[in-house]
């Protein structure tokens, strides 16, 4: 790896294994053979029969690419992308072959052996299909790193910044050593803050990094901000993107806790559900409140990064009941980076 | 040190505790070579203005973000008090009141707050004009939650979410709640134009609250346009003139 990777793009095979890749092969496929249908047909009537008559090879041939393709995700994500490349071009004409020659021997075989026909479009579809996960990684790459500044300026509110500031200064002579653990506390959370968000991390340090923010936050706010941690069935040691939980929590301080003179419950659930992880936050909510501005783009936020890292695997939803706020993630359970 | 030769008297009102106690440790800092003594502290706009009517003070240093109600409108209901109090507002970050004080000249500090410029602050507190009540309400975009209402030297506080309508006087104007009546010095014209999310004007004379419009009658005199207006919790029918009766269509004619 190198050891200055800010901005330095490279070029990776797609993870096959993941739900929204799969979806996308099928569809780009299925478009290929409907526009094969559509060149094919003399009148709109012979549209749908042609399209058939197209797909009925081709479905055997996409079942068998994506199961292969996904069980050897792994491996071919760790070679080089151009050995990556040759291989799944390899692998498909491989498979074309395969169909083509069972379909030969089970129905009686064409007479004039159109495999090299075969090859060509196989060739034409993989090719076109590798190119646009090529330009789709290279779209989203720079996004990634924009979404990290971006999020970056969202997450540090000023607000929090001052108002911190403020009140670990208060402390400083009559509770020097109540400053001294804030003071680390806050170095921490802004340690992470600053740093390159893009890898993932593990579940265990997210959620150690939002107890760090609460408990600067409960130095300010005092009996007002109560805390509910529900983490008995929380696996440590899966991986979340960094800073899923922390903006959301401070969100909920916000807009939950700040506008209210007694005392508000934010109550924050971790749990494992067969193959899926579950952050459930939920805070107090007041009707009158008008800061959702914030609030919007900070979701939108937190669900764009999470779309980077899961596609369509990973859900985030939120939900407003008369006086609680509640957002609901959803990511898959995984435990090494694909 | 000031004119009347006393301690200058200073109010503190913040939401959060170690605000207020870094304040306190800052004036402890000032006393040494400016006189002044704390007279009290309050957690929010309301507790401030309701110890405002027994405490005297010269001065509050006001915090902006504050539950129940903020400082911009307490600062509001104070200037109404006898020998009111002169406001420094602070505040650890709001891009746009800042720019607001910044554009009307108001005395205000930023948290975490420099000893020196408190100081600076307070010394110069008495010779600083009082904030009038236009320049404090363009200072925030948003409507008041309360009306502050002088009765027999006191100053009562009206949530505006339990006014039923309002209603120009001569000099004042009336606002009605379930309970009873009250004076406020204000014009309605003002009045409608801070309320009008809340509010809507029927008839010359009246604001009527919208979430309390129960129906629109036919009604027999009284009334211009012969129509009015009857409000939930509200026995009295309120007359809606011919200019106005456009509004009956926003609720759809009920």
């Amino acid at each position: 790896m190198k050891s200055i990777n800010q901005n330095v793009h490279q070029d990776a095979l797609p993870d096959f294994g993941n739900l929204g890749v799969i979806l996308r092969i099928v569809l780009i496929v299925l478009a290929l053979s409907a526009f094969l249908a559509l060149a094919q047909a003399s009148n709109w009537q012979t549209v749908v029969p042609l399209f058939l008559e197209v797909s009925a090879p081709v479905q055997p041939v996409l079942v068998l690419s994506i199961l292969i393709l996904s069980g050897s995700s792994r491996w071919l994500r760790r070679l080089d992308y151009r050995t990556g490349v040759l291989v799944v071009v390899l692998v498909e004409l491989l498979i074309v072959t395969v169909v083509y020659r069972a379909a030969g021997q089970f129905f009686g075989g064409d007479p004039s052996d159109q495999l090299g026909r075969y090859w060509l479009f196989t060739l034409a579809a993989a090719g076109l299909i590798l190119y646009y996960f090529q330009l789709r990684n290279r779209a989203l790459s720079p996004a990634l790193t924009e979404a990290r500044l971006q999020a970056l300026q969202a997450r540090i509110r000023p607000h929090f910044l001052f108002n911190s500031i403020n009140a670990v200064l208060s402390l400083i002579r009559q509770a020097p050593k109540r400053a001294e653990t804030a003071l680390e506390d806050m170095a921490e959370l802004f340690r992470v803050l600053m740093a390159d968000n893009r890898a993932l991390s593990t579940l265990a340090s997210e959620i150690e990094l939002t107890r760090q923010y609460l408990n600067i936050e409960q130095l300010r706010l005092g009996d007002r901000l109560g805390v509910e941690w529900h983490t008995e069935n929380m696996p440590g040691e899966a991986l979340i993107p960094p800073l899923v939980l922390q903006p959301l929590v401070e969100n909920a301080v916000y807009h939950g806790i700040e506008p209210c003179s007694d005392t508000g419950v934010i109550s924050i659930n971790v749990y494992k559900a067969r193959d899926e992880v579950h952050l459930v936050l939920r805070n107090p909510y007041r009707r009158d409140g008008n800061h959702h501005a914030g609030n919007k783009m900070a979701l939108a936020n937190i669900r764009e990064r999470l779309a980077l890292h899961f596609d369509a695997e990973a859900s985030l939803k939120s939900s407003v009941s008369d006086e609680a706020y509640q957002v609901h993630i959803v990511i898959p359970y995984r435990t090494e980076a694909r | 040190m000031n004119k009347r030769g006393q301690n200058l008297r200073v109010v503190v009102a913040d939401d959060e505790a170690p605000a207020r106690s870094r304040i306190r440790d800052l004036l402890e800092d000032c006393a040494a070579s400016l006189a002044l003594e704390v007279v009290g502290e309050a957690v929010n706009g309301h507790a401030l203005v309701n110890m405002l009517q027994n405490t005297q003070a010269d001065v509050v240093l006001l915090d902006i973000r504050m539950p129940e109600m903020d400082g911009i409108e307490a600062a509001q209901h104070i200037q109404k008090l006898p020998d009111a109090p002169s406001v420094i507002f602070t505040t650890a970050y709001d891009a746009y009141a800042v720019k607001a004080f910044e554009l009307h000249a108001v005395d205000y500090l930023v948290k975490p707050i420099r000893l020196r410029r408190l100081y600076d602050a307070l010394a110069r507190v008495r010779s600083v004009t009082p904030l009038s009540l236009e320049v404090l309400q363009q200072l925030t975009p948003e409507p008041r939650k309360h009306l502050s209402v002088q009765e027999r030297g006191k100053l009562l506080l009206v949530p505006v979410d339990k006014v039923l309508f309002m209603r120009a006087e001569l000099k004042y104007v009336t606002i009605r709640t379930a309970e009873r009546e009250y004076l406020v010095e204000e014009s309605l014209t003002r009045l409608e134009q801070e309320f009008h999310e809340r509010f809507v004007r029927v008839h010359r004379s009246y604001l009527v609250s919208r979430e309390h419009v129960e129906s629109f009658e036919r009604g027999a005199d009284g009334s211009e346009s012969g129509w009015i207006v009857k409000l939930r919790g509200l026995e009295e029918k309120l007359p809606v003139s011919r200019r106005q009766q456009h509004v009956m269509r926003e609720f759809g004619r009920l």
